[in-house]
Formats: structure tokens, sequence, C-alpha cells
């Protein structure tokens, strides 16, 4: 594992020195700790690091100053590596970062994970070789936003459906599943209504909801 | 009634005539000429200054009514914004206060100043005329006949005395009664100038004071957050990285290679021990330091597992410690995005919303696009009404799907949140609702929700605003 020459920005004292320490102890080299967004950029510019730590949360306003300082310095320098550190599970911060240039070098943190510190290490290391690190906790918010647009289907109605998709009619589904015409009708406009299509004609929504089987 | 307020009555009422009577002048004057001026345009300043004419009234109201009440009987005029005459015209027409006072003239040189002045002149003449009826009798009368007020005459002494006395009595009863009248005008005049105890003006001011609270409160979620975040979130972590750290020692050195290493060393030492103990000048001691190699060899071995022991109960409850300020860790995280959510401080509804479908477990489609900001108290009252029907959607509506929708046109930003779930919400009904809608009417937003047993429902926010920057 080479030597990392690292810049750190982490206003809380106690958590700068907690991971200055932490980094010390797997070899790697604290080449300047800064307090704040100004001394991030000047920091990198003067030492040109292998990598970039950040805080989301740093003065003077106590928002995002470490993203935006981190999105500007990856405008400045694509490639660079960068782990951004942050409270925020919300995906807002992490896509943020993520859409920074072609996405790689970049790692989005809890800072919960830095106590894991062979993950924190680990995670590094996997940003500084190109990888994009995403804080499991993160991944898992994202995964819900992009939820199955067939999950909120009943068992019945997956079965109807994929029947549809098959290019049947109601009538020959309502045969297939011994059921009533009717019954299959109601099954559709209630798969068509889960599946939030607008109320235009009857069979583009068909078609439309059949895309969206084949999709998922 | 005290005698002191016989001659202060009197001076109100009589100063009230006489300012009826100059109004009613004033105003026919500038009626008159206003209205032959106005087919030269000039006139119409004029009639529109006579609307202004219960100014002067009103103040000298509140001067006189001082004669006769201690209570103040303050004005209701506002500041004018600026400075200057278009904007002090602009306030006076405006305002309920000027035509009020309007109209306290109009019953002044109408009704008021006559019943006065006939009052004050009846109340006084009436007794003196009588009082002075000897005196009269005896001097313009030479002692056979004078003619009391005009009315009755008067031929004899007794008659004269008679009519003396009517007169005391008469003063006493004029005296009340102009006492009384002043009290009912002073009543009358308070009652058109400061009607319903200025019941707009004392809630402009309890609206006020509700949204300097709100103001507060939101100032202080801010900094409980902030201080949270700062403080005890950066230390938390600080301690798990601590607590990562001494577990990873702890762990290192139960690992076989490790162990075996520490195992050498003991087992060095203790050859170094047993070599030292095997000196056949040193003499056996009676503890058995020196007893064969087999034993010591196995004491070494024992003292080296509860070592190991040891150390893995060290590694168990340092991974226990640091499992728990994890725990800590996110609980923390979850409390102080409930008390202020950054990603609304830091990208505005929009994103805070997304942010709030993504957490319900019920899907729920968003389509709200409003890139623009608001103050801190708007946002975070739309925010909470959002993520409050959010949960009540969750835990009691049993929808299958949600939606937020909405947006900000002509001034208004609108949320609408709705459900296709069993409907039968009730804002009164506890459910956190009744709270919110409280905070977003003190933003001058309203809150209505519709929601028909069976379904489905929707729940509202307007709320008039306009954007930041």
């Amino acid at each position: 594992m080479p030597t990392l020459r690292v810049v750190l920005a982490e206003d809380s004292v106690l958590l700068r020195d907690g991971l200055a320490g932490l980094l010390a102890r797997f070899g790697h080299e604290v080449v300047a700790a800064v307090g704040d967004g100004d001394g991030l950029r000047e920091a990198v510019a003067e030492h040109e690091p292998d990598v970039v730590v950040t805080d989301v949360r740093m003065p003077p306003g106590f928002r995002d100053e470490g993203l935006r300082t981190a999105l500007e310095l990856r405008r400045r320098r694509p490639g660079l590596p960068v782990l951004v550190l942050s409270q925020y599970v919300e995906t807002r911060y992490a896509t943020e970062l993520l859409n920074a240039g072609d996405g790689t070098h970049l790692g989005y943190l809890l800072k919960d994970r830095i106590g894991h510190v062979t993950e924190f290490v680990d995670a590094l290391n996997r940003v500084v070789d190109g990888g994009t690190v995403v804080d499991p906790e993160v991944v898992r918010q994202m995964l819900r936003r992009h939820r199955d647009p067939l999950a909120a289907l009943t068992a019945r109605e997956r079965e109807v459906l994929a029947l549809v998709a098959e290019g049947r009619s109601n009538l020959a589904i309502a045969t297939e599943l011994t059921v009533a015409e009717a019954s299959v009708a109601k099954h559709i406009r209630n798969i068509l209504q889960k599946l939030g299509l607008p109320q235009t004609e009857e069979t583009h929504r068909r078609v439309l909801a059949v895309l969206t089987f084949l999709r998922s | 009634m005290r005698t002191a307020e016989v001659p202060r009555s009197g001076t109100y009422l009589l100063a009230n005539a006489v300012a009826g009577l100059l109004t009613l002048l004033v105003s026919v004057l500038l009626l008159a000429a206003g209205g032959v001026l106005a087919v030269v345009v000039v006139g119409l300043p004029l009639l529109a200054g006579l609307a202004l004419i219960g100014l002067p009234v009103a103040a000298i109201e509140r001067q006189l009514q001082r004669l006769i009440d201690a209570r103040p009987l303050p004005h209701r005029h506002r500041v004018p914004p600026e400075p200057g005459l278009a904007s002090w015209l602009r306030t006076r027409y405006t305002e309920p206060g000027t035509w009020r006072e309007l109209g306290f003239a109009a019953l002044l040189m109408t009704v008021l100043w006559p019943v006065d002045l006939l009052a004050v002149v009846l109340g006084v003449t009436v007794p003196l005329a009588l009082l002075a009826t000897p005196v009269l009798f005896g001097t313009l009368g030479d002692g056979e006949q004078v003619n009391v007020l005009k009315a009755y005459p008067v031929t004899s002494w007794s008659q004269a005395f008679l009519s003396f006395a009517a007169g005391v009595v008469a003063a006493v009863a004029c005296a009340f009664g102009l006492v009384l009248l002043a009290r009912m005008r002073a009543a009358v005049a308070r009652a058109v100038l400061l009607p319903r105890r200025d019941l707009d003006q004392t809630v402009v001011e309890l609206t006020r004071s509700r949204v300097r609270l709100v103001d507060a409160f939101e100032a202080e979620r801010s900094r409980i957050e902030r201080d949270l975040h700062d403080g005890a979130q950066q230390r938390l972590v600080a301690l798990t990285v601590i607590l990562g750290l001494a577990r990873l020692d702890a762990e290192a050195r139960l690992r076989p290679d490790a162990r075996l290493k520490a195992d050498g060393c003991r087992e060095a030492d203790a050859r170094m021990d047993d070599g030292g103990g095997s000196d056949a000048d040193v003499p056996v001691d009676a503890d058995g330091r020196l007893e064969p190699d087999g034993r010591l060899e196995a004491d070494g071995r024992l003292e080296a597992d509860d070592r190991i022991e040891a150390d893995r109960l060290l590694a168990e409850q340092l991974g226990r410690a640091h499992d728990e300020a994890g725990r800590a860790l996110v609980e923390l995280r979850e409390l102080i995005r409930g008390i202020h959510p950054a990603v609304l401080n830091d990208f505005g509804l929009e994103a805070a919303f997304a942010d709030l479908a993504d957490r319900c477990p019920v899907p729920v489609d968003v389509e709200f696009a409003v890139p623009q900001r608001f103050s801190a108290a708007i946002e975070s009252a739309a925010y909470f009404v959002v993520a409050e029907a959010l949960a009540n959607l969750a835990k009691h509506s049993g929808a299958a799907r949600g939606a937020i929708t909405g947006g900000y046109a002509a001034g208004t930003l609108t949320v609408e949140i709705g459900d296709d779930g069993c409907g039968g919400a009730d804002i009164e009904s506890g459910t956190g609702l009744l709270g919110l809608a409280d905070r977003v009417s003190v933003v001058g937003g309203r809150l209505s929700l519709s929601s028909p047993p069976g379904g489905p429902t929707r729940l509202i926010v307007e709320i008039p605003c306009r954007p930041f920057g």
C-alpha cells in the first residue's frame, strides 16, 4: 500500500486530529489539515495531494461549503481524487458530487463510516485508484427512489400483466386464468392506475404498461 | 359626583357647542366654495379636504375630554410610511380612523352642538334667574312686581323668596343634569372615535407577535441543529474513530500470527528464567520455582491462555462499545434531520420533498417543480406539513400510492399531498395537523383538508409569498 499524500478539510479540531491519526496509523501522510473551503483550495494548490478528504459542512456558512469546494476543485482538476465526508444521508448531496466530471475518483461517505477504520481506509484507496465509492446507507436511499414500478402490483395483477404482454386479449386472459372477463378488465384498470398511466386512449396505456413490465 | 365636576362639565359642553358651531360654519363655507368652484376644478380639492374636517374636530374633542375623563382617548392614526404630504394624505384617506372622525364631526355639527348649547344656556340661566328674583324684586321691581324668566310675575316678597328657594333646587338639579349630559356626551364621542376597543389594531399586533414567535422558534431550531451537528455529532464520530482503532489493535493481538509471536516471546522469557534458575549455585527455594521444565512451561501456557482470554474479552467489549456508538450516531443523525433538515436549507423545497418521498414506505410520486427559494419560515412550514402528511399517509391511510404536486404561480406557493387511501382524516383529531395549520396561518397561508370516508385524501397548503432574491 503506497503512502498517500492527503489534504484534509474538517472544521472540528477533534475529528481532524482523529482523522490525521487514523491516516498516519495506516502509513499515509496528511500534508495539510485545514478548517474551511478557502483553506482547502489553497492547500490543494500548494501541495498537489494524491487525494482530498473533505467535510460537507464547513465555515463560514456551515452549509455545504465543503461539497461546493470539492466540486470546484474537480472542475479545475478533473480526476483529482476527492472523498467527501458527510452526515447527510439525503441523496441530493451525493448526486451533486457524483455528477462532477466522469464520476470516477470520487467518494461520498457518511461520517459513521470513519469509525469502521479499515472500511474507511479501503474506500480511500479505491477512490485514489479511480473508483467511485458511495456509502451503503446512501445507496439504499437512492435505490428506494428508483423503486420497481411493479412493486405495487399484486401477484394476480402481475400475472395478468404478463399475459397482456404476451399480446392476449381480455377474453383469452380470462380463459387462461379461469376468471370472468369483467374481473380481468378490473385488474387491468388497477394495473394502469398503479403504474400511474394517464387516462388517455385505452390501447396506448396498455402498451405503456407492457413496456413498463418488459423494462423491469 | 364632585362639585369640581360641575364647572368642568359646563366648560366641556360650552366649548363643544362653540366647536360644533364653528365646524358647521367652516363645513358650510367649504361645501359652498367647493361646490361653486368645482366647475373650475379648484373646488374639488376643497371638497376632498372637507373629508378631513374630522381630524381637527377629533383633536379638539380629545383635548376637551381631559376636562371630565381621566382615561386617555388616544387617536388611531397610522404613521405615514414616508415623509411628505402625498404619503400623509394617502395614509389618512385609507385608514378607518379618518372616516370615523368625519362621522363624529357630522354628528357634532348636526345634533350635538345645539343640545350642548341649549343645555348650558338653560342650565345656567334658569337657576340664576330664580336665585336673583329677590334682588331683582327689590331693585328693578321696586318691591312691586318682577317677571321671573319672563314667564310668571312675582308680586310679593314671599313669592320672591319662594322663587329663590326654587332657584337653589334648580341649581342643584341643573348641576346634576349638566354633569350627566357631559358624561353621556363624552361617552358618545368615545364610542364613535374608539369603536370595538380597536379590534383590528389588536389583531394586527397579535399577528405580528405570532410571526415573531414563529421566527424565534425557527431560529432556535436551527441553533439546536447546529449545536448538535457541530458538537455532539462530531464528538461521537471522533469517539467511534478511537474505538475503531482500539478494536483494530485488540483484534490484531488475537490474530494467530500475532499470538504466535507473543507466545514465542513468552516462551523465550520463560526459557531465560528457566536458564537462570538451573544454575547450580542458586539454592532451591521452598516455592519450588525450580521445578522441572515441563511444569513451568505448562504454567506459562496457562498464563498465556489467560491473557488471550482477557484480550478476547477486551476486544469483545470494545466491539460492543464501537457498535453502540455507531447506533447512537445513526439515532442522532435522524434526530437532527427531524429538527431541521439540512437538505431543505441547502437545496430548497424541491429536493427536500424528493427526500421525504424517498423515505416514505408508501411509493410517493413527486411532481413539484419550484426552483425558487422562500423565507425560512415559509419553507419550513411547507416542509413540515408534507412531512406530517406523509407520516399520516404511511401510518393511517392504507394507501397504495401517494403524490406530492404543486408549484408557485401568481404569488402563491401551493403544495398538495394526495393519496388513494381510505380517507376519514380529520384536521382536529390530534394528528399533528392542527399545529401545522397554525404554523401555516402564521405565515399568512391556508391549510385545507378533504378526506371523505372511503377516500381519497387531499391536503392542500397555499401560502401567498414572494420568492427570495
